[in-house]
């Protein structure tokens, strides 16, 4: 950090954004990587980046870590605005995605590696590190060379030699997505774990919506360079607010409608949904349903209240999955999902049964049929 | 899998322990069967005079300038210990380490360049590093010499912007200059193939982690393209130490090194085991410097 940012400067600014981006793009060649985004990220946050591979997440990653200058607009770290400065003035360090670890070192040597770097007396750095990756949970393993370790204890050593060096943020690209489904979901308790004891910002990339909603304080969800939302994991998964945001984030019924009023949608077989909604009428929109949020049941059951919430149709498909039935659905333009809890009592619908569906007017959302292009 | 497991097939059966080895055998036969002609070319042509070479520096050199290969002695290893060829032996060495290091020194930033730019560029300018190879070598060398020569172009450009003539045709300097010029292409292209074959992202975790641009070169970059350096290294290093032709040409003779001492032993002075012997030392040197070389972990020569 040294030259970059003093700690008088972070003093003065305390209780701004540990990192705070304004109007950045940034363009290889031709290609906008990145399209002109805002994004406030707090001191002591998870936050997510979430997108489809391809989206900008790691250029943005890349820009807060200095690896990648913005073509225009301010990134400023703690108040200061660190536009071109380069990566070793930077108060930030990287857990990178085939986490470059230096093969020519062995572990402790590459924990410490930072602290040297910066001046860090030999005795004291090893000290450091050594306490470091006892937190990672690595002990006995500093003699190791990265090429005798696992995936996950790789990621580890990672995880360390950023963290040793005690940044103010933490950047993480997609760093569990070399490790298999356990450790995985190991890993994920763990940083987070660790996030909270360290009170340190994370900022992490991932393009599975599940590991972000599952560990962040907030999510930013980018599609082609643009950033689309940003929010609580609820937030993104009740109020999404686009039909891309809705489909990715989750899993959804996505039905095309067109608004009538601000109480009513018409769905793409004409069927009038009772559906509050800001936009004006005669707008093309989408309705999104929650395999979650839709009840089944024969067609002469449908609760009177949840009528106007109601569509008939036909099983398609029905999958056992242990805690719950999937059924798919065909109400008679376009085949629907629909989960239910299965408990020992609960009825079963065979494919080809006549049934009725319906829903709580506060699950349904409607979304813009827009941001959207995959 | 698992219906390969009750109903074994082909594939199973071939993949027991003694097949396995009754294949590797097969395969092994198969290898030296090929390797043969070339292992028959190197025992005719490489070893075998490499022991005539050996041998006759063991042995006499008759008063009439013939040699005799009756009573085995040292006196050619002796006679190197005479300040003669003792000192042409540490001035060769001398030259030689000061062409390496200059190679490399020119060497490595221009290696990193190389890498560090698109593949067309890149393949553009490897094309410029090897056409000196399309011509002969000893043209080359006589090019230099008109280039050095007195009233040459090197002069008249020092004295165009006033630094005066330049005299250094047949001095060491000129040679050094040929030699590097010579060999600086055997010390760009493996340097460049360990530079290029870095994994970048090293470089900027380097960074990432506070290090600074010089500091991640001492530390990430030039370890990890060691073998590179290494075998460049050798490579100059080991046709310098015996280099002839430029040091006749370009040194006029003046300042003899081994490669023309050892062709005067032979072929003037008919001095056989005395030109063996210090062929014999020179290979040794060379030998060492390779084994040095695979004793650090390289395998790119
Ligand atoms: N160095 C680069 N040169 C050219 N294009 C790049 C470069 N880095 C990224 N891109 C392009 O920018 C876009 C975003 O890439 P990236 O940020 O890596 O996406 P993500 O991490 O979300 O998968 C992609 O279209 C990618 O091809
Ligand atoms: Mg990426």
């Amino acid at each position: 950090m040294g030259e970059g940012l003093s700690d008088q400067s972070l003093a003065d600014y305390a209780g701004v954004s540990a990192v705070a981006i304004e109007g950045v793009t940034k363009r290889f060649g031709d290609v906008v990587a990145v399209d002109n985004i805002n994004l406030d990220i707090a001191d002591g946050e998870f936050f997510a980046l979430l997108g489809p591979s391809g989206c900008g997440k790691t250029t943005t990653l890349r820009m807060i870590a200095g690896l990648e200058f913005p073509t225009s607009g301010s990134l400023r770290i703690f108040g200061d605005e660190v536009g071109t400065l380069p990566p070793d003035k930077r108060p930030v360090n990287t857990v990178f995605q085939n986490y470059a670890l230096f093969p020519h070192m062995n572990v402790l040597d590459n924990v410490s590696f930072g602290l040297r770097m910066k001046g860090v007396e030999k005795k004291s750095a090893a000290t450091q590190a050594r306490e470091m990756i006892e937190l990672v949970r690595l002990d006995g393993m500093e003699k190791r060379k990265p090429s005798q370790l696992s995936g996950g204890q790789q990621q580890r050593v990672a995880l360390a030699r950023a963290l040793v060096n005690k940044p103010k943020v933490l950047l993480l690209d997609e760093p569990l997505g070399a490790l298999d489904l356990k450790l995985r979901q190991d890993m994920q308790h763990e940083l987070k774990s660790l996030q909270r004891e360290l009170g340190v910002s994370f900022v992490f990339v991932t393009h599975d919506q599940e590991e972000a909603l599952t560990m962040s304080d907030r999510i930013a969800v980018m599609h082609d360079g643009k950033l689309l939302q940003v929010g609580t994991a609820e937030e993104l998964y009740d109020q999404p607010v686009n039909r891309f945001v809705a489909d990715f984030v989750g899993q959804t019924n996505l039905i095309d409608a067109t608004v009538i009023d601000d109480e009513m949608i018409a769905l793409a077989n004409g069927t009038k949904i009772k559906a509050p909604n800001p936009y004006p009428g005669g707008t093309k929109v989408a309705m999104s349903l929650r395999p979650e949020s839709i009840s089944i049941g024969a067609p002469e059951d449908v609760p009177e209240e949840f009528r106007p919430t109601s569509l008939h149709g036909v099983v398609q498909e029905m999958n056992y999955l242990g805690h719950s039935h999937v059924y798919t659905v065909g109400v008679d333009w376009m085949p629907l999902e629909v989960r239910t809890n299965a408990t020992p009592t609960s009825i079963k619908y065979e494919p080809g049964t006549e049934v009725a569906i319906w829903w709580d007017r506060r699950s349904d959302w409607v979304v813009p049929d827009e941001g959207y292009s995959s | 899998m698992t219906a390969v497991v009750d109903k074994p097939t082909e594939q199973a059966r071939s993949a027991t322990p003694e097949f396995e080895a009754a294949n590797e055998r097969q395969k092994r036969r198969r290898g030296f069967l090929l390797a043969l002609p070339a292992y028959a070319y190197l025992v005719l042509f490489f070893f075998i005079p490499l022991g005539i070479v050996v041998a006759y520096s063991f042995a006499t050199r008759t008063r009439n300038g013939s040699t005799s290969l009756s009573g085995w002695n040292l006196e050619a290893y002796r006679k190197l210990g005479e300040p003669i060829v003792s000192d042409i032996l540490v001035r060769s060495l001398l030259l030689a380490v000061i062409t390496t290091v200059i190679c490399l020194i020119v060497a490595y930033p221009f290696s990193y360049f190389l890498a560090t730019r698109s593949p067309a560029v890149r393949n553009l300018m490897l094309v410029f590093v090897m056409i000196p190879f399309w011509s002969n070598f000893l043209v080359r060398n006589y090019a230099w010499r008109v280039l050095l020569g007195n009233d040459g172009p090197a002069s008249q450009l020092t004295q165009a912007v006033g630094m005066g003539e330049t005299n250094i045709l047949f001095t060491q300097t000129a040679v050094v200059l040929g030699l590097v010029y010579g060999f600086l292409p055997f010390m760009i292209l493996p340097m460049y193939a360990a530079i290029e074959r870095m994994d970048w992202s090293l470089i900027e975790a380097s960074r990432d982690l506070g290090a600074s641009g010089f500091q991640t070169f001492r530390n990430v970059a030039l370890p990890l393209s060691m073998p590179g350096v290494i075998a460049g290294s050798i490579l100059v290093f080991i046709p310098s130490l015996g280099a002839y032709v430029t040091p006749e040409i370009l040194g006029g003779g003046k300042t003899t090194l081994l490669g023309s001492y050892i062709v005067v032993q032979f072929l003037t002075a008919r001095n056989w085991p005395v030109g063996a012997s210090v062929s014999t030392v020179l290979m040794l040197v060379m030998l060492l410097a390779a084994l040095a070389y695979f004793r650090a972990g390289g395998r790119t020569l």
